[in-house]
């Protein structure tokens, strides 16, 4: 919404300043997006006459030119490069130090061909005011008086453009009216009353029928349409003034009476339309469109419309749409003879869909989908009239109205208290009142039981809390005083669930780990979806906004591996992401996870990447993030020696250098392992990776435990070692020698350590390999003799045979 | 010659050789010489036998002295030749104090700006009593839409604003999320006020630009009580980016706006001193007063309860605070990028440290 500051002083008695007029109208919830004034940017240009021309010394097309700024000042020298620049011309100067908003420079004292210019003469084009750049500005030769002038004062351009970004519950303010009606109430003015028209002198019937055609169900569509014809007029050009509005406001003007219903518009936020009341056949039908219907639009095009739109038709089809767009085929031209106008009121929830499906954003549909004062009908109407009346003259007949303006009157229930309760300001019942009253509200009753009626300009207006904020925001935001919010006694306490506390410490381990944190697309590419075991239809996006981001992730693995790959693109080959976030198993609230997801790409190992002369990294592989995972866990307070490990990791891991880490057949809590190589293949990831994923919410919940810790329960007696190797066959795991060596006295046996696998030599022939395993024996209240720890010894090697097969190594 | 002058000679001698001796090798040749069972010394007391009695007593203390002195200068010989060895091999070990070293992985791991910055806002809003609620991303149009108020004709809830899922068979459609407004609307409806809670996470958005993305990052808050004002909500605002940007002073706006879930509504602005620009406003954040109807939707009575709402772009106040330029780079996974602009995981905010220091 784009209006000049002049034409705001139209309605409102103001001598504010331009700027004190925006911040206040950006503080009362009229958001000011810009101020064009020209004085700010052209200033600095003044009005100047070429006293004398001559040849550059130096240069054949230019010109040396003595000019005059200021009456009785030293004339100024100039080089100029314009063909039209002579002795004795009127044009526009800019002093160094000007900038030319045409060609983006800032003046500056420099020789031009060995003479230095003190400044430039203007063309047009570097004022911005057209496109022409031939030559400078050639103004009437009587503007010699206005020497020394600023040129925007001389031409009348000085008006500042004001533009409004409106929210959607504001039809009122379409309006230059509705603005300064706000601003008069915010205290910025007066807002001057109505301008009285000249008695209309309604000379004869409106011959055009106007039928409403709809039924009972669709009636809100139109429900009222008033329309008049004016005969005998001269359709030329608007007056100067309105059309420098128009443009102002981004409008082209037509003709005076397309003008006339812009203007309106504008200034009353109330749309209109004319015909060529000679180009209507027969009646003017207002309707839902039949589907396959076509009219040409004044914007040239072809539009078919459909049943849920309000067309204006006349006996030969549809001429517009309702609120949105008028027809070609009766639009007034310069030859137009008889108008007829229509003002009516349409829906404006249909008036938008309307719009939307055709695309069409024109100044009717933005005024009607808003919704326009009903009220305002006939009053346009006439307003449009008096305009059009004294612009192309002719004669007006009686105004023909088919339906009903649909206005119910609205009244709200107030207690002035609540202005306080609700905004905590207090202000005074006289205030309240008149602000009220100064936007349209008349107030009936007691200010402890009042009751409010609603202007009928305001369709946004339902409720108490809705009159708070006309007056808290016309009082100004700033007079609410900030006020601590009431506190709990004492102490912060702790916020966060168990989950989230747990989501923040997942997050710093891995960092620890050498893991930078990424946040990826929750959307993905649907191959990707469903490689991962996703790719549901239920879980595609209808509308994505590209095939890159189509399909909600079943998993976090795809997005790293994505990023793995393009950092590679990028040079970066040793890389160690993770992300912490939510991934989708189905789309019901429940099915929707929280995991932590790590890779490990090329060499990007705990203990360092890359080469290095302490040694160089090996690629990543299955232990390094079996670390990561048990180091998590372990960091979240789960055990991870409490959960199985068992070989069924999903199909995007490598067969055989992979797990999953499970509590119970059903309760998975981490997989972890090495990237099959089909799915780095499949999305074109190069170099060896390793994963993980932990499935946060599949932790058990942590026991609650006492805060203080159990008694330390450390023997001073000397802890025994003894190192035993074994025979076994290929497939057995280590995990099941050190269990079962671990569970063959669980008193004594403090801890196991595999210290050595060894599968090479005559071993591999055999199918077997050696696994050497350290045993702690701590005993707990007497040095164990030297029998004990060989009985003790002597049971792990048999329970470790009976186990797994096992031999001692001899 | 005496005993005592032989005592004497065999001392001298000894003590000579002890100190002559020039290596650990020879020092102990001469021990062994002097005190081994046929050393010298050893020698003297295999005689104390054939002395007669009255001169035992004290040619054997005599012999015990020389030996004791025989022994400590032993020693102290043998401590200068070790330490002489010692010095010898250190000056062999001699490691390039220049080679570099790993930093190792503290020093390499990252914390993503906005899981840092969601991190210091939790922990101002704790101590203003806030709690953290969380809701799904995939939700249906009367939890994003229908209970905030947000009519069905609304242009937000036209495709070009919401990702949609495909239409069910009964016609129905769910959705991402375009706030987290519909967590808001889960706790009312699970948890009778006094309600203080933030609610963060990703939000969607079919926009694509320099400065939106189609997924990023909000939290808003809810405090529903039965007398809590636009001045409380004031003073949180005020409080919440004094904290945030970690300044005395914030310059704020407050914009009468419109929203259809909040009556009054405002916009915010912050001066832009805060990021250390002066001269310019910042719009950050919307707010404003639940909806009576949004109450209602939720079944609270907006006679008896009443409170505000109010949300912030995490990644745009991450972007402010931390100086980041550009909003896309926040999802590329850009490792330069993340290492550059990400966290340490030493960097925990707390109030008592300072949220950034």
């Amino acid at each position: 919404m784009k209006f000049t500051f002049s034409w705001l002083k139209d309605h409102l008695d103001t001598e504010k300043s331009v700027d004190e007029i925006a911040t206040t109208l950006s503080a009362i919830g009229l958001e000011v997006e810009g101020i064009e004034d020209p004085a700010k940017l052209l200033g600095a240009f003044k009005i100047a006459r070429i006293v004398e021309a001559k040849k550059h010394p130096n240069a054949d097309k230019l010109q040396v030119v003595q000019v005059e700024i200021a009456k009785g000042e030293p004339l100024m020298e100039v080089v100029c490069g314009a063909p039209n620049a002579r002795a004795g011309m009127v044009s526009v100067f800019a002093p160094l130090g000007t900038y030319i908003p045409g060609s983006k420079i800032t003046l500056e004292k420099k020789p031009v061909r060995g003479v230095v210019s003190n400044g430039m003469m203007c063309s047009a084009a570097e004022l911005e005011l057209s496109e022409e750049s031939d030559g400078i500005l050639d103004l009437p030769a009587e503007w010699a008086d206005n020497v020394g002038a600023r040129y925007i004062d001389v031409v009348g351009l000085n008006d500042p453009i004001i533009e409004v970004k409106l929210t959607p519950n504001r039809p009122d303010c379409t309006g230059v009216r509705g603005i300064a009606r706000d601003l008069a109430a915010a205290g910025m003015g007066k807002l001057k009353p109505e301008p009285k028209l000249a008695p209309l002198n309604e000379a004869f019937d409106c011959k055009i029928p106007v039928k409403l055609e709809f039924t009972p169900e669709t009636a809100d569509a139109c429900p009222v349409f008033a329309a008049r014809t004016i005969r005998n007029v001269a359709n030329g050009a608007s007056p100067d003034w309105m059309q420098s509005r128009l443009k102002a406001a981004g409008l082209r003007p037509i003709n005076a009476l397309v003008d006339v219903t812009n203007y309106i518009s504008l200034d009353r936020g109330r749309p209109l339309h004319v015909y060529d009341a000679h180009k209507i056949k027969g009646a003017l039908h207002a309707r839902l469109g039949k589907n396959g219907e076509k009219f040409l639009a004044l914007d040239g095009k072809e539009y078919t419309v459909d049943d849920t739109m309000c067309v204006i038709a006349d006996d030969s089809g549809p001429l517009g749409l309702g609120g949105v767009m008028g027809g070609e085929s009766t639009g007034c031209t310069p030859e137009t003879k008889a108008v007829l106008i229509e003002s009516a009121w349409f829906d404006p929830v249909r008036t938008a869909a309307t719009g939307r499906k055709t695309g069409l954003v024109t100044d009717a549909r933005y005024r009607f989908e808003r919704g326009v004062d009903p009220a305002s009908v006939r009053p346009g109407l006439d307003l449009a009239t008096d305009m059009i009346l004294k612009f192309c003259g002719g004669e007006a007949s009686k105004a023909k109205v088919a339906g009903k303006e649909p206005i119910e009157e609205r009244v709200v229930p107030f207690d002035f208290a609540r202005v306080e309760k609700l905004s905590g300001v207090k202000l005074t019942e006289t205030e309240i009142s008149n602000t009220l009253t100064a936007l349209g509200f008349t107030i009936s009753g007691k200010p402890n039981a009042a009751k409010v009626t609603v202007p009928t300009w305001r369709p946004d207006v339902h409720g108490p809390a809705d009159l708070v904020e006309e007056v808290v925001r016309i009082a100004g935001l700033d007079r609410i005083p900030a006020t601590p919010l009431p506190r709990q006694d004492g102490i912060a306490r702790a916020v966060l669930t168990e989950k989230q506390k747990r989501a923040r410490r997942a997050r710093r381990l891995l960092a620890a780990r050498g893991f930078v944190e990424a946040v990826t697309w929750s959307f993905i590419p649907k191959d990707q979806a469903t490689h991962f075991g996703g790719g549901s239809p239920a879980l595609d996006l209808g509308n994505p906004i590209s095939v890159e981001m189509s399909s909600m992730r079943p998993v976090l693995l795809p997005g790293l591996l994505t990023a793995v790959t393009r950092n590679r693109n990028r040079g970066l080959a040793d890389v160690a992401l993770f992300e912490l976030g939510q991934a989708y198993r189905g789309e019901q609230p429940e099915d929707q996870y929280t995991s932590a997801a790590g890779v490990r790409a090329g060499t990007a190992r705990l203990s360092g990447a890359n080469r290095h002369w302490d040694g160089n990294a090996n690629p990543v592989g299955i232990f390094d993030v079996k670390a990561d995972v048990f180091a998590a866990l372990s960091a979240l307070g789960f055990d991870p020696s409490k959960a199985q490990i068992t070989r069924d990791a999903p199909a995007w891991y490598h067969p055989g250098r992979s797990a999953a880490l499970k509590l119970g057949p059903k309760t998975v809590l981490a997989y972890f392992g090495e990237i099959h190589p089909a799915t780095l293949k499949a999305l074109d990831v190069e170099a060896p990776v390793s994963a993980f994923e932990i499935f946060l919410d599949a932790l058990p919940p942590e026991k609650k435990k006492s805060r203080a810790k159990p008694a330390l329960a450390a023997s001073d007696l000397l802890s025994v070692t003894r190192d035993l190797a074994f025979i076994v066959p290929k497939d057995v795991a280590a995990g099941d020698v050190v269990k079962a060596a671990a569970n063959a006295d669980k008193t004594l046996i403090r801890a196991v350590n595999v210290f050595d696998v060894f599968e090479g030599g005559s071993l591999a022939a055999e199918g077997k390999k050696s696994i050497a395993i350290e045993i702690t024996i701590q005993p707990a209240t007497e040095t164990l003799t030297d029998q004990a720890i060989e009985t003790i010894t002597k049971k792990i090697v048999t329970d470790v045979k009976k186990a797994t097969g096992g031999e001692l190594r001899s | 010659m005496s005993t005592s002058d032989v005592l004497s000679e065999l001392e001298t001698s000894l003590l000579a050789e002890i100190a002559g001796a020039g290596d650990l090798a020879s020092l102990d040749a001469v021990r062994v010489s002097a005190l081994g069972k046929k050393g010298r010394v050893s020698e003297l007391m295999s005689k104390l036998g054939s002395l007669p009695p009255e001169e035992r007593k004290s040619f054997g203390q005599t012999v015990n002295t020389l030996k004791a002195k025989v022994s400590d200068a032993l020693d102290a010989r043998k401590a200068v030749l070790e330490m002489a060895a010692l010095d010898e091999r250190l000056k062999t070990e001699r490691a390039d104090v220049t080679l570099p070293v790993r930093l190792g992985p503290v020093a390499e791991g990252r914390i993503h700006p906005v899981s840092q910055v969601l991190d210091e806002v939790v922990e101002i809003f704790a101590d203003m009593g806030f709690s953290v609620a969380e809701g799904p991303d995939i939700e249906t149009d009367e939890m994003n839409f229908d209970k905030l108020n947000i009519p069905a004709e609304h242009p937000a809830r036209q495709d070009h604003d919401t990702f949609y899922f495909s239409p069910k068979a009964d016609g129905s459609r769910l959705l991402l999320r375009t706030h987290t407004s519909p967590v808001q609307i889960r706790t009312m409806v699970a948890q009778k006020p006094p309600i203080r809670i933030i609610a963060p996470g990703r939000v969607y958005r079919m926009d694509s630009d320099q400065t939106h993305t189609p997924m990023f990052h909000q939290v808003e808050g809810l405090v529903i009580d039965e007398s809590t004002h636009m001045g409380h909500l004031k003073w949180v605002l005020q409080e919440f980016c004094k904290a945030f940007f970690e300044v005395d002073e914030v310059k704020m706006r407050f914009r009468a706006s419109h929203f259809p879930f909040t009556e009054p509504s405002m916009e915010v602005d912050i001066g832009a001193e805060a990021i250390g620009k002066p001269g310019q406003w910042l719009e950050i954040l919307g707010c404003g007063m639940v909806h009576p109807n949004v109450l209602r939707n939720c079944g609270l009575d907006p006679e008896k309860y009443q409170g505000f709402a109010f949300g912030v772009g995490l990644d745009r106040l991450t972007m402010l605070k931390y100086g980041i330029p550009d909003l896309r780079s926040f999802f590329s996974g850009d490792l330069k990028w993340l290492s550059h602009y990400g966290f340490s995981m030493l960097d925990v905010p707390t109030l008592g440290g300072g949220l950034s220091t």
